[in-house]
């Protein structure tokens, strides 16, 4: 070890307080679930940390009785103060347990304790305090007066960001009025289940909140059922895909939050220091596990060499290793699955012709682990640059003109992020202007906050989460009232009955859209 | 001694042009009572396609002209409309049968209702848009953008005029382009509209309006990859849940089928439904 090597610096799993085996969330109880049970291990260790009730259709019906009889017979009664007030509480105890959520989360996700710590368990309880104070404010979010809930929200959320993403769904749908049936992914549900307690905690009424447990069939069994109202989603854009075709032809309401290939712009004059950072944040943040990763850094030729040059000193200081050590950069890849994934499409990369290059870096000899790595020579046709690898890859493409930035940062089907680079704020507003993406980061990347929407443009989804049009997303306009036929104008009959209704006047409340959807 | 007629052919509205269906195919344009009024052009899956090409080439002028522009254009249509009532109420009076007056209601529905749309253009993104009070340095701002082309199956109902203009204006307001499939028993006023289209600001490819059968050419761009968004609202009496699982593939926007005379009033839901949401975090630094 020499002077510059930190000494580890784990902290403490003595704050947890696990149980061997948890059960399905219903009706404001732990019951056992009627699938056969599976192990959630540490990605870091490949040890078991505890067993997980499987939730078969016959629990997912109990789940969505559950969730609405307490729509109807008490969520949807509570004045929005009180439904706020919940909320509230929850945000509180989110905070008192911060420390064990995010040894929690490091422990099961194997995302890097400084990370769940700083950055995912905070944003929770911001989720949940931002909506808390939405729910009386209901005539604010967009959709005219008394806007209504929608019902049961079956939510489906992915590995990469387990309780943030449960913060994300559960906090807006709760301050809107709805009741909620949510399933983790397969292999991050500890968190979920511990967020259950909290609920206990708090005394949310029972069946406000389901939680079960389970693989793709229980998610598909859930957003399938037929008394669910509202469908939001994280995860892949196959998936997504097959849940939009699902729910065709039906009342349900649908937020997709699918997958992204941002392209992160560096232009010449960028300040330099700060972009490397960000760059390196950008696709190294949770082992590039992020929708939203900056997975295609475009760099102006210019200062091609410099950039990478730059990065590769980076990224070599980069720590990988073990999740729960404080100084730990780079954790453990979540899956098996999904380190095989990363390893093909790096091979395909290869393959195609792109130059690879990986930091040196000690890989631990259990668990799973793939260390941060940059492809150049990449052009725009290569597998590394149009598919999700969903890992700590970055691509780098070049460019010569803005417009050439702009053309190469929209070549793909997703839509979700992108980044800018510059110091020059015309080019700024001007590229931002022009990016076909949901969310745009100008001088910085990866940021988010309960009041700023996120979602995607294209193929990485539709609908928003976060700020208000997180919260009119598990609204509905108030029941429609026809309004009253205006005047006919001077020198004309009435309509005739044939003709259609006069429109209501400019003045008159907004209407949605979808207030009739035929059957 | 009466003098004959010159009755006019009606031809597809494509790219700003007139164009026959490349499949030579027309269909019969009936009265209310039954007599032969004219032959539409039957629009086929190429034409279908020819517009979506059309529309795609329109959508950076279109989407990237100011709002005021855009305003303006808008509201220039609705003068042109006004100085053709007399046509619309005539050819509305020969397809739906409607009495003088009936009709004249109609038009002057259309033409308001056009109006309306139109003064939103300058509007709708500081209703629909704002700054976000992020926990940071940063300035948020969330704002709404065309989301691209919108492939719209025009209510199939009675006010023909009506019907379209409810289902197109405010899908142009945005800055998307649109390819429209026109009431298919009653389609002469959507193909005036074409001529007073042409006639107007609105550059060519940003409205293409097709004539025929919704159930044979709603297909092909339920399906289409580069088309961005569906508006199903007079889509209710054909197989509108393919056409939604079809859209899913490429994860288009879908606005359901509406039935009865309040299908797609006016709102701005109706604006915001074809729009995508950017929200840009800009750094703050006093460097």
């Amino acid at each position: 070890m020499n002077f510059l090597d930190y000494a580890p610096a784990p902290e403490s799993q003595a704050i947890l307080n696990l149980r061997s085996d948890y059960g399905l969330f219903i009706d404001g109880e732990f019951v056992a679930g009627r699938g056969t049970p599976f192990q959630t291990i540490n990605p870091a260790t490949e040890k078991q940390i505890a067993m997980i009730a499987n939730a078969n259709a016959a629990d997912v019906d109990a789940a969505v009785a559950a969730a609405r009889r307490a729509y109807t017979g008490a969520w949807s009664r509570l004045s929005g103060s009180d439904r706020g007030k919940y909320l509230f509480r929850i945000a509180r105890l989110v905070q008192e347990r911060a420390r064990e959520l995010a040894v929690a989360e490091s422990l099961d996700n194997g995302k890097p304790i400084k990370e769940s710590r700083d950055v995912d368990v905070p944003l929770v309880a911001a989720w949940f305090f931002y909506y808390a104070g939405w729910a009386d404010k209901l005539d604010h979010a967009g959709l005219g007066p008394n806007p209504a809930s929608l019902g049961v929200a079956a939510q489906v959320i992915p590995w990469n960001f387990p309780l943030l993403m449960l913060a994300w769904k559960i906090a807006p749908a709760l301050a809107a009025g709805n009741t909620v049936v949510l399933k983790p992914a397969e292999t991050t549900s500890l968190t979920a289940l511990l967020f259950a307690e909290i609920l206990q905690q708090a005394d949310l009424p029972p069946g406000v909140v389901n939680i079960i447990t389970g693989a793709g069939d229980t998610g598909q069994a859930l957003v399938n059922h037929p008394d669910v109202n509202k469908v939001a989603f994280t995860g892949s854009t196959a998936v997504g895909r097959a849940i939009a075709r699902s729910v065709a032809g039906t009342d349900k309401k649908l937020t997709l939050e699918l997958g992204g290939k941002a392209a992160n712009i560096v232009f010449d004059d960028a300040p330099i220091d700060q972009a490397i950072e960000g760059v390196v944040n950008g696709i190294f943040f949770n082992q590039g596990h992020v929708c939203c990763a900056g997975s295609r850094l475009l760099v102006q030729e210019s200062i091609h060499d410099e950039v990478i040059d730059r990065l590769k000193d980076r990224i070599s200081t980069l720590r990988l290793g073990d999740p729960l050590d404080k100084n730990t950069d780079i954790g453990a890849i979540n899956s098996a699955d999904q380190l095989r994934r990363i390893t093909e499409l790096t091979a395909m990369g290869e393959q195609e012709g792109a130059e690879r290059w990986s930091a040196d870096c000690a890989i631990p000899e259990n668990g799973f682990w793939f260390a941060p790595t940059i492809f150049t020579n990449v052009s725009t046709s290569h597998r590394i640059a149009r598919d999700e690898i969903f890992g700590p890859v970055l691509s780098v493409l070049t460019f010569r003109t803005p417009a050439e930035a702009i053309a190469k940062a929209n070549n793909t089907p997703y839509g979700l992020s992108a980044g800018i680079w510059s110091d020059k704020g015309s080019r700024i507003l001007a590229v931002a202007d022009k990016l076909r993406a949901g969310v745009i980061w100008a001088n910085t990347f990866n940021r988010f906050d309960p009041a700023s929407p996120f979602g995607g443009y294209k193929e990485s989804g539709y609908g928003r989460e976060g700020g208000r049009p997180g919260l009119a997303a598990y609204l509905k306009p108030a029941p429609y009232l026809k309004p009253a036929p205006s005047r006919p104008r001077s020198g004309t009959a009435p309509a005739a009955s044939a003709t259609p209704a006069a429109p209501a006047a400019p003045a008159a409340p907004a209407v949605s859209a979808r207030k009739k959807a035929a059957k | 001694m009466t003098r004959l007629a010159i009755p006019k052919t009606y031809k597809l509205y494509i790219g700003g042009k007139f164009p026959r269906s490349e499949s030579g195919r027309v269909y019969e344009i009936l009265a209310k009572k039954g007599d032969f009024l004219a032959n539409a052009a039957k629009a086929s899956r190429k034409d279908a396609r020819e517009a979506v090409v059309a529309a795609r080439a329109a959508v950076g002028g279109w989407a990237g002209a100011t709002a005021y522009n855009r305003g303006q254009v808008l509201y220039r249509i609705a003068e042109l409309l006004e100085g053709r009532r007399a046509q619309f109420v005539d050819e509305i009076v020969q397809t739906e049968g409607v009495s003088v007056a009936a009709a004249s209601a109609q038009v002057d529905e259309a033409i308001d209702r056009w109006v309306w749309y139109a003064g939103w253009a300058d509007k709708y993104v500081q209703v629909a848009g704002n700054a976000n009070p992020v926990s940071g340095p940063f300035f948020n701002i969330s704002v709404p953008e065309p989301t691209g082309i919108v492939a719209i199956v025009a209510p199939q109902a009675g006010g023909s005029l009506l019907g379209l203009v409810s289902v197109v204006a405010p899908a142009l307001v945005a800055g998307n382009t649109v390819v429209v499939i026109a009431n298919e028993t009653m389609p002469l006023s959507a193909i005036s509209l074409s001529e007073v289209l042409a006639t107007s600001d609105v550059p060519g490819g940003v409205v293409n309006i097709l004539t025929g059968s919704p159930a044979e050419i709603a297909p092909w761009l339920a399906s289409h990859a580069d088309v961005n968004a569906l508006d199903l609202v007079g889509a209710g009496a054909i197989d509108w849940v393919d056409l939604q699982i079809a859209a899913a593939e490429t994860l288009k926007r879908v606005l359901p089928p509406e039935n009865g005379p309040d299908a797609a009033t006016p709102s701005i839901d109706r604006i915001v439904a074809f729009t995508e949401t950017k929200t840009v975090w800009h750094t703050k630094g006093l460097i």
